[in-house]
């Protein structure tokens, strides 16, 4: 399967799928909390204002992480 | 065996049994309750309409927009603190003249029964006073500010707040969250620190709680309006005045935020450097908070709150400074020895001996400190009688020589100087460790200390004043 | 004083925890994500019998009250708002802790009508602890608004749990969540919270180990969880158990040489 692009390239309104997660351990277990498991769908909400951080709707909350921590969430892009 | 090496064991064999394979494990057990999560919600949630309105999304649009989430972030500020200092007034002006008659009722029971002076002045110029002064100029003000940003925090503004400025905090090499609470800190310092909790890493834990009093709390509102509002409405109408003085506040404020940045950008590259640890902010949906319920609550909550603290700390303090005041040591007063002493070093921040002391003695509450300046100004000497705001003006003005530069060095000291008793206290508490609750002190202080004496300096060379 | 209940057994241990417990008071805790309204729950149910304090030895606040029902009062300890139990901070640690060793008489699992999916993943973890749970969907004036339905019912008799839909803020549903409360904590209703099915080769692991587990932890921690834990590597569990083991067995030495005494 494709190994997935980065979330946080993905623009606003789109949704996507997560493929895999590039973190490892705490930081790894802290996205999978919150649902970001392999198969889940994710919307891209908004970014700030200062472009920095990026709202996502995942499992029906509205949820925000930094470029960077976004970065590592690796998605396939659905219509 | 005993249970802890047989517990051992298990582990022991249980890793063996994963294999190797122990993040591919960890995340199917994620995904087997995710999945059933998400089985279970397919069959039991369904919706009544196709057409669903997505308010909150919709608010968010513009509240955390490029164009307008700045303006409307500040535009909300300015509306609270506006609501604030118009607000106050009619109570404050009315507390007063209740206060300062029953003050002079007492005066005359005092002098009916022959009651010696020093009670007398312990009790009626000191005690008296101090509370009166507190209750009728800082407790309105307090209780209105508080009640207004209970109300934005329970409709679930403050992680919008958050959101919009974490990128200044990012590049800060500070939390996220820290915004929040910041946010916090409006309220209440020792709130503030309080919720630095949120914060799990402790190194940018600590940068939020060293930073968290450079955003002036409740008790220090009044004493910044009231000077703002004395030198800002000056000469013009009361409308424009009150507009010129919530700008002058709010300016206030959006330059504490910026200290904060600045000092946290310090700290991280300095005492507190470190790896930024990750960062996750819920948006959770907009409430409509209970107006009623919150609004009853929270200003009785802050009038017992204030009282309360108007008893134990103001009065004791009004006693002090009046014994300070009345007590001669040499050919002059504790008050004004003290006051002296202190004096060359404030003239270089742009303040005098009497505002310097009455920061020191306004320790244990923020609030305290302006009462504490006009009652030890009063008892300096010209006996001119303190009624109503009005008078404040020339009290400092005409009386104790207050140019612009004083008024805007007091209102910076007052939002750069150490935190109040209180505050230190908390900070102790949480961070255990003397070290960084003295710092805690000192930073704050020492940013104040060198901005006042900049601006002195400049101001003074180049014969603005 | 002998070796009464009060000096072993679950009263020892919610020492530990500086539980305000008489020995023989109902112990209910509350558990949910961060941003439930879980606190609005908390203060509709105990109102001004409430005081806040911390959790022992962590900077972690924690709110205790009471309320009366039935002629009974019941402790209500809030825990830590959490997404999971998976201990990867000291909130969790506490919450886990909690469930796991001081055995509460009936667990709150408070959740957010509009978001369920996400909460059902800590309900799920909660009950692999303790059967003695009670889901309570809140903000469900917010998910009608989000015209939202939520089959309550269904959602019951699914996840083998009382199931109660609350809008704390405005005191709906809370009478019949004190009652779904006092059934499960006196016994009166026993839920079978249903389990989650995990892969062929954790769910054949766990059968391996949860005999053992059993041995050692003598059936007062949910076995089939613990051997879940140590699959999935949790060595602070471990220690915990030890801290929870240790602790009881102080509390039953210091009982036993009063009785010798």
């Amino acid at each position: 399967m494709n190994a997935g692009m980065p979330l946080d390239r993905l623009r606003n309104g789109c949704c996507a799928l997560v493929t895999e997660l590039a973190a490892e351990g705490p930081a790894r277990r802290r996205l999978l909390d919150l649902g970001l498991v392999p198969g889940t769908k994710v919307e891209v909400i908004r970014r700030s204002p200062l472009g920095d951080p990026i709202a996502f709707n995942i499992r029906g909350a509205v949820i925000a992480f930094r470029k960077e921590e976004a970065g590592q969430v690796l998605v396939v892009q659905v219509s | 065996m005993n249970p802890e090496a047989a517990l051992g064991n298990l582990l022991e064999e249980a890793k063996s049994i994963a294999g190797g394979q122990q993040t591919g494990i960890r995340d199917g057990i994620v995904k087997s309750i995710y999945d059933t999560s998400e089985r279970i919600t397919r069959d039991v949630v369904s919706y009544t309409s196709d057409d669903r309105v997505d308010l909150d999304r919709k608010i968010d649009n513009i509240l955390t927009s490029r164009i307008w989430g700045f303006p409307i972030m500040f535009g909300i500020l300015a509306v609270v603190f506006w609501v604030t200092i118009t607000g106050a007034n009619y109570p404050s002006a009315f507390l007063a003249t209740q206060l300062f008659w029953l003050q002079d009722r007492l005066t005359e029971l005092f002098l009916a029964l022959n009651a010696p002076d020093w009670l007398h002045g312990f009790l009626v110029l000191g005690v008296y006073r101090a509370l009166a002064w507190v209750v009728s100029v800082m407790l309105p003000p307090m209780a209105i500010f508080f009640p207004l940003f209970t109300l934005l925090e329970d409709a679930g503004y403050l992680p919008r707040v958050a959101f919009n400025l974490d990128r200044f905090f990012k590049k800060a090499g500070a939390h996220g969250k820290q915004a929040l609470t910041m946010s916090m800190g409006f309220g209440c310092n020792a709130a503030g620190v309080i919720a630095c909790r949120i914060i799990e890493s402790p190194r940018e834990r600590l940068i939020a709680t060293l930073t968290n009093n450079f955003v002036p709390c409740n008790g220090r509102f009044p004493t910044i309006i009231a000077l703002a509002g004395l030198f800002v409405a000056g000469s013009v109408t009361a409308t424009l005045g009150g507009v010129l003085a919530t700008l002058g506040v709010a300016g206030l404020v959006v330059f504490g935020i910026a200290v904060t940045l600045l000092v946290s950008w310090l700290l991280s590259r300095t005492l507190l450097k470190g790896e930024p640890s990750s960062f996750t902010l819920e948006l959770p949906p907009y409430r409509i908070p209970q107006v009623g319920q919150v609004l009853v609550r929270s200003v009785l909550d802050r009038t017992i709150f204030v009282l309360g603290r108007a008893v134990v700390i103001a009065a004791p303090a009004g006693g002090l400074v009046w014994v300070m005041a009345n007590t001669a040591v040499g050919d002059t007063t504790v008050l004004a020895a003290a006051a002296g002493g202190l004096d060359s070093f404030a003239r270089l921040m742009g303040l005098d001996g009497f505002i310097l002391l009455a920061f020191i003695l306004g320790l244990p509450a923020n609030e305290i400190v302006l009462p504490i300046l006009i009652m030890s100004y009063l008892s300096g000497g010209a006996m001119v009688e303190m009624e109503s705001m009005a008078d404040l003006h020339h009290l400092l003005v005409v009386q104790h020589g207050w140019t612009w530069l004083t008024g805007l060095c007091t209102v910076i000291f007052a939002l750069c100087h150490w935190p109040c008793g209180t505050t230190l206290f908390t900070i102790q508490r949480e961070q255990k460790n003397w070290r960084w609750t003295l710092l805690a002190a000192v930073i704050p202080a020492g940013i104040g200390i060198i901005i006042c004496m900049t601006i002195t300096t400049l101001t003074r060379a180049l014969h603005l004043v | 004083m002998g070796l009464t209940r009060q000096s072993t057994g679950r009263s020892a241990v919610r020492e530990i925890f500086n539980v305000d417990d008489a020995g023989n008071e109902l112990v209910i805790a509350l558990a949910g994500n961060p941003n439930t309204g879980k606190s609005t729950v908390f203060n509709a149910l105990t109102g001004l019998r409430q005081h806040t304090g911390n959790w022992p030895g962590k900077t972690v606040l924690r709110a205790e009250g009471s309320f009366m029902h039935g002629g009974r009062r019941y402790n209500l300890i809030d825990l830590p708002g959490t997404y999971s139990l998976h201990a990867a901070s000291s909130e969790e640690e506490v919450a886990r802790d909690f469930l796991c060793f001081a055995n509460p008489d009936a667990t709150v699992v408070v959740a957010d009508g509009t978001c369920l999916e996400r909460n059902l993943n800590l309900a799920l973890q909660v009950m692999e602890i303790t059967g003695k749970v009670i889901l309570c969907v809140n903000l469900i004036d917010e998910a009608r608004r989000k015209k939202m339905h939520i089959n309550i019912r269904k959602l019951s008799s699914t996840l083998g749990v009382p199931v109660i839909s609350t809008a704390a803020r405005s005191g709906e549903g809370l009478p019949e969540l004190m009652d779904a409360i006092s059934d499960v904590a006196l016994g009166r209703v026993t839920p079978k919270p249903v389990l989650v099915r995990y892969p062929e080769q954790v769910e054949a692991a766990i059968a391996r180990l949860e005999p053992r587990v059993r041995e050692i932890t003598g059936g007062h921690i949910n076995s089939r969880w613990v051997a879940l834990r140590l699959i999935d590597g949790d060595a602070k569990l471990v220690q915990a158990i030890r801290q929870y083991y240790n602790g009881r067995e102080s509390k039953i030495t210091q009982a036993g040489m009063e009785v010798l005494a």
